[in-house]
Order: structure tokens, then sequence, then C-alpha cells
């Protein structure tokens, strides 16, 4: 029998009506006594009960064990009698009893389960939730998307020498191309340095530092003497590729694009090439993106500029343009994230209000 | 660019019923993007008609006004009113009250009936007012839309004319007629006329283009007209300022004739405002043609003109009356008085064509774009003459635009054209491109056929002689942009269509992935996040007393931080020498909406200027610098390290049932310095700091293990905290990552796991309250020797049972042997060496 969890050392023993004792060859004496038993071990209730019951019906002043312990002053021919007659009446008991237990403790720690029930609707939240910035994380997914083609990130300075701004990129020096990037200088302006007006400086750097042939995305900061509004903001961030290999064409450029489009916006989404001009790639693109879960239903929208790349950033970089073409594209992660994240105003952008950046947590 | 649609069509062939919409979806397919469209007709509607004045009786009022009771035919005479909407008059005469008087009977007026909507959604309908019911309104220029004069109403023989009672009003003043407005890049200066809009047009739709010029004959020239000498001393890149100098003379004008409404209505849509009718004439020719004209009143320019560069000190007063101080790269229009314009930019006042000028000479020249362009800005004077001239103007336009003006004034002013012309100076002609055969097919991925090559470049006016191996192309005389293979190159392409080039994926070689660095700053900036900071993106423009409480601590001297030549805010003008202060405003803009515990942070570059700024120089385009020079260029950059910081506020989490939020506090800033160390394997050293920005006594300053100082953590000072607004107790962050990457070690070699049981040993040091927790553990580590596993702060005592000033500091030290168990006896041996070193470096003594 197992032990019992309620039984304490101190419990005294219950008293019992002084009995008298069964003549343990007397089969309807013992039988009753094993029915008293059985009777008071279904009707205990709880685990407490059937202590008490087993006291009184197993204890050493039971009438059972009573009348066990007259076995030893019996006559020998009538031992095995009284023996099995015993044994048997007493196995009877202690199986009801074990099953009993078995219930009763079975209900107690159902019992007790249910009293340790809580409302876990009024979970605590120990653990802050952070989060990244969606700005990062776009910037992240699109750097992805171009190392799993086997491209490389590059990065460069914010604060940035005009020539790989602007003359590196082939903008003239008066030209008004130059004007249109409304550009922060910083002082001395003598020392001709610059808040760069796009990540295009990263991509002579790379040109400068690596190994043809060049496969680059340059994601990063850049700066425009734009007052904050719905729709701008003097701090954006851009992504621009380059790829300069041999025999590189506007249709490879086409089919990078086409490729990046359809890992951003699903397999329905496509481009579309419009002339343009930026003095650093000749041909030049504008480059519409079809999205087809665009809010208000599948449509055309800009979302940057591309083109091949003009010879005289080649040459600035001491590549020959006769022997090496490619490619450069370049497109705002602000803008970006406002038409496939349907953002509706830069100032949610750039507040760093915790509602917004928490609502997209990690993801994107 | 705004291109009124009346005007393209005379060039063009537009479709009837094409809008503004229309045209712009044609063009964006050449390459001009749509910007807007321009359309009276959505602000102004419904039946607006010539009337007549019939009657006109002045009523004197109470209030002091006196107002006119008019009767005014709005149907031609004999004629039946045919609009039936309520308040027209069947009989074709309306009553209307009017407060202006300077009409008569007899003149032809506007009349916007009932039914009619003038701009700003004004409804006209029949209105009792002082005794009548007016039905209508006599429109001014400014109800109609179409200028500000608000002194009394349109009388349209000022504008000489002189329609039929009953003509649609709308018609006559232009408003049927709509405008669409596309961007021009700024390769493309042809393309700021309606004549290079009208031929882009044709290449989209593929469609006749006339070309204005071809309408204007130009008068043989029967004499030099008035003189004119180019002499510029001082080319800018040795191009001459001014390579063709047209001039004609117009006598006889009357300058003060109305310019028709055909004229002001494009100029209108085109949004350039009419003034006087030269100089509406002068704007129109440059809008047609490309050409920017100056008119000058002929009897004020005295002697010959000398086109030539500033000499020091000279000044000039240009038409807005201001006075100019000139630069000798000023490119000038001079007379024997002096001064009388900055070429291509602004004229000058003393010889401004006035509504008394009868005489006018007409210049037409061509002016070089860098010229131009500095003394635009220089001058600050943004004009639509120097904006073509930038971009550059068609330099064989001069004489026929020069002639379209000369037509005008004698067509529209009266005038009488001089047959004399002057034509000086010599253009430098265009030179042939060697275009090889398949040089465009390989760049664009099409197979052109040699027809397509030849036709689309043909069709842009260039001359194209098949030679060997390719195409000698001469470029016209306007788009003197297409100046290499690849610029004729996009012009095939453009014109075949973009459409067209198919798609191929170029394979990349191998990669190498992320590189270490950008390994690292993900993770780091990952795990900050996944430790529950929120990341912001601030902008790096902060104040100077920003950098000097947040920058590198430096005693006293004020922090060097680069300054922006042109903030957007004189407050802001300076770049962020570290992320906080960014940090702090997005922090109280958070509490302001109601969010007061925060844990932010931001990864960001700060900018910390270097010995050597910049460059005095910067070498040419289109080629490599040499090396020195090119060092030279990456030397002057300022140092700009990827700094990262955080900002606690408030408390760590929400209150809830069963959980007792806890406040920030120091040790949180450490913490988050720590775990970006921890997540790049850098052991980070903290001993006890002092930085302006932060309690004196609640600063740790971050250190590698080789001294370098990479970072400060803990409190924010008190005092600065109540200056900023912010709440008691807010804690900070800031490390340099960069250092912090650089110290990573490239290879973690393993470190042997033992399996022996370990024998944990506390001992609690009673050190001065001074002495740093970091260096007793140091002591007992190095003490512990080679046994020693791990040793641990767990607590630490002031109070009762340690003396004064002194400190109880508990430490549990775990011991294991690599190849044994340990007994006691070597743990107890070991231990007592740490102590012992400790007693020695301390004083510490056993509790």
């Amino acid at each position: 029998m197992s032990e019992m969890p309620q039984k304490t050392a101190e419990m005294p023993e219950p008293t019992t009506e002084p009995a008298a004792v069964p003549d343990p060859l007397d089969e309807a004496a013992i039988g009753a006594a094993v029915e008293n038993a059985l009777a008071a071990i279904a009707a205990a209730a709880t685990l407490d009960e059937l202590k008490t019951a087993r006291l009184a019906h197993t204890g050493e002043k039971s009438p059972l064990s009573l009348a066990n312990r007259e076995i030893g002053g019996l006559a020998k021919e009538f031992k095995a009698a009284a023996g099995k007659l015993m044994g048997g009446s007493r196995g009877r008991v202690a199986k009801a009893l074990a099953a009993r237990t078995e219930v009763l403790e079975a209900e107690d720690a159902a019992r007790i389960l249910v009293e340790e029930t809580v409302d876990v609707t009024a979970a605590p939240r120990r653990r802050r939730a952070g989060a990244r910035h969606p700005l990062s994380t776009l910037q992240d997914r699109v750097s992805d998307i171009f190392v799993g083609m086997g491209w490389e990130i590059a990065e460069g300075p914010e604060l940035e020498s005009e020539w790989f701004n602007f003359d590196a990129l082939n903008f003239k020096p008066d030209h008004p191309a130059r004007e249109m990037q409304d550009t922060f200088f910083v002082e001395p302006p003598e020392a001709h340095l610059l808040m760069r007006t796009h990540t295009s400086p990263v991509q002579v750097r790379s040109l400068l530092e690596r190994e043809l042939p060049v496969y680059v995305l340059c994601p990063g900061k850049v700066f425009r003497t734009d007052e904050l509004d719905a729709t701008h903001t003097p701090v954006f961030h851009q992504f621009e590729g380059l790829a300069i290999d041999k025999d590189l064409s506007m249709a490879d450029l086409r089919g990078t694009l086409e490729h990046f489009a359809r890992q951003m916006f699903g397999s329905e989404a496509s481009i579309r090439l419009r002339p343009n001009f930026f003095p650093f790639t000749e041909p030049s693109a504008e480059l519409d993106i079809w999205h087809p879960g665009a809010k208000g239903g599948p449509r055309w929208i800009e979302w940057g500029g591309c083109g091949m790349v003009n010879p005289n950033v080649l040459r600035a970089a001491g590549i020959d343009p006769d022997v090496y073409s490619g490619f450069a594209f370049g497109m705002g992660i602000e803008r970006t994230l406002m038409f496939r994240n349907e953002v509706g105003d830069m100032h949610d952008m750039i507040e760093g209000d915790v509602r917004f950046s928490e609502h997209f947590g990690m993801e994107i | 660019m705004r291109i009124p649609l009346t005007w393209l069509r005379d060039y063009a062939q537009v479709p009837a019923g094409a809008t503004a919409e229309d045209v712009m979806t044609d063009l964006v397919k050449v390459g001009f993007e749509e910007e807007d469209v321009h359309r009276p007709l959505d602000e102004i509607s419904g039946p607006v008609v010539v009337g007549q004045v019939l009657s006109l009786e002045k009523e004197p009022q109470s209030n002091g006004k006196t107002i006119n009771w008019c009767t005014v035919r709005v149907v031609p005479e004999g004629a039946e009113q045919t609009l039936t909407i309520d308040g027209i008059d069947p009989s074709g005469v309306q009553g209307i009250v009017c407060g202006a008087h300077n009409f008569v009977v007899g003149d032809k007026v506007v009349v916007t009936l009932p039914g009619a909507v003038l701009p700003g959604d004004f409804r006209i309908t029949p209105r009792k007012t002082y005794g009548h019911v007016s039905a209508g309104m006599i429109a001014s220029v400014r109800e109609l839309g179409i200028g500000d004069d608000h002194d009394g109403i349109l009388v349209l023989s000022t504008l000489g004319l002189d329609p039929e009672l009953g003509t649609d009003a709308l018609e006559l003043l232009g408003l049927r007629d709509e405008a669409a407005e596309i961007n021009v890049t700024p390769d493309r200066g042809y393309a700021f006329s309606i004549r290079g809009v009208a031929r882009e047009y044709a290449h989209a739709t593929d469609s006749v283009f006339t070309d204005p010029a071809s309408l204007v004959s130009v008068s043989a020239a029967t004499g030099a007209g008035h003189a004119v000498v180019l002499s510029d001393e001082a080319p800018i890149y040795g191009n001459a300022g001014c390579d063709r100098f047209v001039v004609r003379t117009v006598t006889g004008i009357n300058a003060a004739a109305p310019t028709p409404p055909w004229m002001s209505s494009r100029l209108r849509l085109a949004g350039i405002r009419s003034i006087s009718l030269p100089v509406d004439i002068s704007n129109y020719v440059m809008l047609e043609l490309g050409q920017p004209l100056h008119f000058y009143d002929a009897d004020k320019v005295s002697g010959e003109i000398v086109v030539r560069r500033a000499v020091a000190g000279e000044t000039l007063k240009t038409l807005d009356g201001k006075v100019r101080k000139l630069d000798v790269e000023d490119l000038l229009i001079t007379d024997a008085s002096g001064a009388i314009g900055i070429a291509g930019v602004m004229g000058g006042a003393s010889t401004e064509v006035t509504s008394e000028t009868v005489n006018v000479l007409i210049e037409a020249a061509h002016f070089e774009e860098v010229s131009i362009a500095r003394s635009r800005r220089r001058h600050k004077l943004p004009s639509e003459a120097s904006k073509r001239f930038e971009r550059g103007v068609d330099v064989a336009i001069a004489d026929v635009a020069a002639q379209r003006a000369v037509d005008l004034l004698v067509e529209l002013a009266g005038g009488t054209e001089e047959s004399t012309v002057t034509d000086v100076g010599t253009p430098v002609a265009p030179v042939a491109v060697f275009l090889p055969m398949d040089y465009a097919s390989a760049r664009i991925g099409i197979d052109f056929a040699p027809e397509q090559i030849i036709d689309s470049l043909t069709n842009l006016g260039a001359t194209v002689e098949t030679v060997d191996g390719g195409y000698s192309v001469t470029a016209p005389s306007w788009r003197h942009d297409l100046l290499t293979k690849d610029d004729l190159t996009e012009e095939v392409a453009r014109l075949v269509g973009y459409e067209l080039i198919p798609s191929t994926l170029p394979t990349a070689p191998p990669g190498r992935g992320y590189s270490r660095t950008q390994q690292q700053r993900r993770r780091v900036v990952q795990a900050l996040a996944d430790s529950g900071l929120t990341e912001i993106l601030a902008y790096p423009f902060v104040s100077k007393a920003s950098n000097d409480t947040f920058g590198v601590a430096e005693a006293g001297a004020p922090r060097a931080a680069v300054k922006l030549a042109n903030p957007l805010s004189e407050e802001f003008g300076f770049l962020r020498t570290s992320v906080l202060p960014g940090l702090i405003e997005t922090a109280k803009r958070n509490h302001s909406r109601g969010f007061n515990d925060l844990a932010l942070f931001e990864s960001g570059l700060v900018f910390l200027p270097s010995e050597t700024m910049g460059t005095a120089s910067i070498p040419p385009l289109g080629v490599k610098p040499a090396d020195d020079v090119l060092d030279g260029l990456y030397g002057g950059i300022p140092y700009q390290p990827l700094s990262i910081a955080a900002i606690f506020t408030g408390k760590d989490s929400p209150a809830a049932p069963s959980h007792a939020p806890r406040a920030w506090d120091w040790a949180d800033g450490l913490d988050a310095a720590r775990l970006i160390a921890d997540v790049v394997g850098v052991e980070l050293v903290v001993s006890q700091g002092s930085h302006q920005a932060f309690h004196p006594g609640r600063a740790a300053v971050l250190s590698l293990r080789n001294g370098d100082v990479i970072g400060y953590a803990g409190e924010l000072h008190p005092k600065l905290l109540a200056e900023l607004n912010m709440p008691a107790r807010s804690v900070a962050m800031e490390v340099n990552v960069d250092m912090i990457f650089a110290a990573a070690a490239d290879v973690i070699v393993a470190k042997a796991i033992s399996t022996f049981p370990v024998a944990t040993q506390d001992v609690a040091l009673v050190v001065p309250v001074e002495v740093p927790a970091a260096a007793v553990l140091e002591a007992l580590r190095e003490g512990a020797g080679e046994l020693l596993e791990d040793v641990a702060l767990f607590d630490e005592y002031q109070g009762t049972g340690i003396p004064e000033g002194s400190k109880s500091l508990a430490f549990g030290l775990r011991f294991r042997a690599t190849d044994r168990t340990l007994t006691s006896d070597e743990a107890s041996a070991a231990r007592a060496s740490a102590v012992e070193l400790a007693a020695e470096r301390f004083g510490a003594t056993q509790r």
C-alpha cells in the first residue's frame, strides 16, 4: 500500500468501539467484518476519511487484525483454514483500500490542479518586446536578396568629398544637374566636403577599390536640403546597385531589376523603363514597378532611376569603357516602404514614435 | 515646362479629343515625366458670354456706395436667348447690379450668367440686392481667374476686341485651352520650347512635326544693323561667353497696345504673367522657339554694343531696381554708358522698354552655359532666360527668333521692321560622332537593324552618314548634348522604345556574402532589439551645445565638430559627434505622446573632424586622379565611426498582476554595452568614469583590454536631465562599435571542457568603499591561479558589522582541474592565495 500523503506521525489513532474479537474460523463473522470494511472504504469521500476507515478496519485493533492475531493460538489443524480465510479476507480489504486510495488520490491531484488555475489572459509581460526600425529591416531585406544573387554590399562615408559625390560621377561643375541635388555643404566650403546626396559615391569607391568584375549593392543614408513634409525628408536612405563586367547590356539591367522586383513584390510584379537623364548613366531610365498589391489596386509606381554606367564614371576609376560596361540603379528605401507597407506620412519614419517601429517588430 | 495644347497643335498632330493627360502619356514614353495639368475649365464653367451694356443708372446707396443698375444684352441684336437656365431672361437682356465704374453704355463686357461657376467655386445665381434682382455679373479679370486686376470690370475693347454679342467668352479668352506640365531633364534644354516638345511629341506618336522655325521667313538684310562687338577676354574653360549675337530694330511701336487674348492666355497657361505687349512678345517667342530675347529701348542705348566681361568694381542697376555689384567673371552687355545687362540673366533698368518706348532693339544671342550658370547663381537671379541658356539654346535659331519677334511687333504693336540686321559671332560647328555598327545593339541588348538606327537619328534632326564600320553622326544644332556614342545609343533606344528591351539575368561571380563587419553590425543591432530595445533613426544634425555635452569627454576645451555651411536650421547646424542628442529628442517626443517607459537605441555614424578637412581642389571628371591626389581625397574625409547609443527612461515593463516593474537604472546602460561586446565576443573593461553628461558617481567608462576607451554608460547627470526636461534617473550608454568590432578575434580557439567535479568556495572580503569590486575580483582571479574556473561577485554589503568606510564584497569561486578531482585542501589553498593577493593589493580582510 502506498503511503498516503495526508498521513502525519502526530495524528492520534482514532478511538474505536472495543469490539468483540471475531473467530478466525467463523466465516460468517469474518465475512461480516470484511463487508463492514468494504462499506467503510467505499463510503470514504476523502483521503482523510479513507485513512480513518483504514485504521478502523485494518489497524491493529480492527476486528480483522484482532482475528488474525488469534490464528497463532489455534490448534495446528485449524491454522491452515483460518489462515486461508483471514488471508483472503484481509487481501480483499487491502485491495479495496488500494483501489479507493488510487481513486481519491487522483481526485485530490485533480482538485489541486483546479485550485491552481490562473487567469492566463492576465499574464504579465515581463520581457520587453523590442523592435528594429522598419527602414533598417527593409534595408537588410533588400541586401539579402542581392547577396543571394552573389552580389556584395559596399559602404562608404556619409560626409564625403565633392569629387566622389559629383565629379567622379560625371556631374559637370556648373551643370544644373549638380544643383538639382540640393546639397548640404560643410564648412569651410573650400574643403570641398559635403553630405553625400546619393549613395553613388560608394559606386566610385567600389570601382577604385575592388577587383573587376564588380557586382555591389550600396545601401545607406543620404542627404538633401529638403524640408521635412509628408513626402520629403532631408535625411533618407537609398540602395544603389552597380554591376560592371564585360558585355553587360541594358537587357541585363532589366533582368536584374525584374528579379529583384519579384522578390520584393511577388511573382506578379514587373518593371517598366522610361527614358530619363542622369549624369552618371547613359542611356538613363526611370524605373516604374507594377505593384500587384498596391493600395487601391495594382498599378505602376515610380520607383527609382537606372541606366548604363556612363563611360566617364568608368574612366574616373581608371577602367577602360571599351572593355568593361555595366549598369547602375537606385531606389529610395523610404519610398519603397511607403508604397510596399502603406506608410502614409514621412513623419512616421523619422519621428521615432515607438508605436511605429513596435508595430513592425522585427519584420517588414 | 507647361505646354498649352492649342500651341502644341500648331506644330504637332494632336488628336482632336486629346486631353493634357493624353499628351503627357505620350510624352512620358520619350522621357518627359508628367508633372501636372492646368485646366481653367476645372475652375470656370457655364454660360460666360460677351454682353453689351445697354443702360446704366447710377444709384447712390445709404452706405455711401454708388451702384450701377445695368441692362446688358447678351445675345446678338435681334436674336433671342436660347439658354433656358433659371434667371436667364428669354429676351436676351439681363438686369445686373455692378459696383465697378470703369465702363459706359455701349461697352462690350464679359457677363457671367446664372448657372456659371467662377474660380473659387463661386456660383452665379440671380440674387436680390440693392432693390433689384441682379441676374448675373459683369466680370473683372480677377473674377475670371485671368489676372490680378480688380479695379474694375473687363472692358473688351481694352484688349482690342470687338466680338459679336453672345460670343462664348471662355473661348474668346482662351479659357477652354489647357496645359500639360512636364519635367524636362537638364540635358534637354531644347525641350524648354513648344518647338522642342512638339518635335518630341511627333517622335512619341510617330506623327508629323512642323518646325515653327520653318514658318518664319527671315528677311534678307539690307545692311548692318546696330553695331555689336564681341570681346571676351576671359573665357571660362576657354569657351567664348557669346558666339552669336543678332540685333534687329523695330521702330514706331505702340508699346501700350494690348496683348491679344490668344497670346496672353497661352502665356498664362505656360505659367508666365502678361506684363505689356513688348514683354509678352519677347516671352512668347522664347516659349515657342526656345530662344530667350531681350528688348532694349533703342533710344536709350548709346553707341555700339560691346559684349565683354565685367571689370572690377563695376555695378549695374537691373530691371528689378536692384544695384548689383558685378564680378569680373560676369558676362555683360554694355554700351557707351557702361553695363546695360548681365548677359542671359537680366537686363539693366536704364534701357528698359516702357509703355512710352517707340523704337526697339531686339537681342537674340547665344551665350555659353557655364558663364550664365555662374552669373545666375552669383546674383541669385534665376529666370526663364538663364534656365534656357544654362541648359543650352539652339545656336541656329537666333535670327529666326529675332525675326519672329519683329513680325509680332509689326503685327500687334504697329511697328515698322528695319531691314538692317546685325548677326555677329562664330558659332562652334558641330562635330561628327562615330557610332560603331553594333555598339547600340550591344549596349541595349536589342539587335537594331541599320535602318532603325539611321531613321531614329535622322528623325531627331541629325545627319547620319554610313561609314566604314559604323555611322558618322552630326547632331542637329539644338542637340549639343549628343557628344558620344553612348548619347546616340540612348537616342536610338529611346526612339525605338525602351519597352522593347529584353530581360536577361547576368550571373555575378561567386560572392563572399556579408563582410565580417556587416555581419557583426547586423547581429549587434538585432541583439539589442531582441533584448527589448526599440531602434530609432534620428537626423544627424545637432546643436553645438549638444555636441559639447554628449561628445567625447574632454576637460574644458570646446569640442570640435563639423559645421554645415547651409543647414536647414541654424540651431541644428552641426554634424553629431554623439548619437545621444537625437535619442534624447526622440525620447522626449515619445514622452509628450504619453510613452514614458522607453528603451531606445540608434546605430549611426558620428562625425569627428580631422586635422585635414577635405582638399583645396578637386580633380577633373572623366579621368582617374593620380594616386597621390586620390590619397589626398581619401585622407581629407573626417573620421566617421559607427556609434551605437541607447537611452532608458522610466520602467522596464508595464505593471501587471503578480509583476512589479523595475525602474531602469545605471546598470541597464552598462548591460546594453556589454551585450554589444558579448555578441561579437569582445571583453569590455568597466571602470569608474567621468563624462560631463553623466552622473559623476554613476558613470562607467568602457574600454577594451588594450586600454582604448570605447564609450560610456550609466545614469545621466541629474542637472542635465532637469535642463533637458527629461525624467530623473534616465540612463544612457554610447559605444564606438567600429573599435569593438576591430577587437574581435578572427578565430575563437576552443577551450577544453573538464568533466571533473567542481569545488565551490565563497569568500567575503572587507575592503575600503572606494575600491572597485572589479579590481578585487581581478585580484582574486589572478591570485587563485589556474584551478579557478570562474569567480563572480554575488553580494555587496555595508552597515552593521562592517567598519565605517568599508564594504563587504562576497564572491563565489568555482575551482576545477582538467585532470583530476580536486581535494577540498587544494581548493582551499587556491582560495587562500586568492584572498592573499586581494589583501596585498587592497588590504582586504576576510569577514
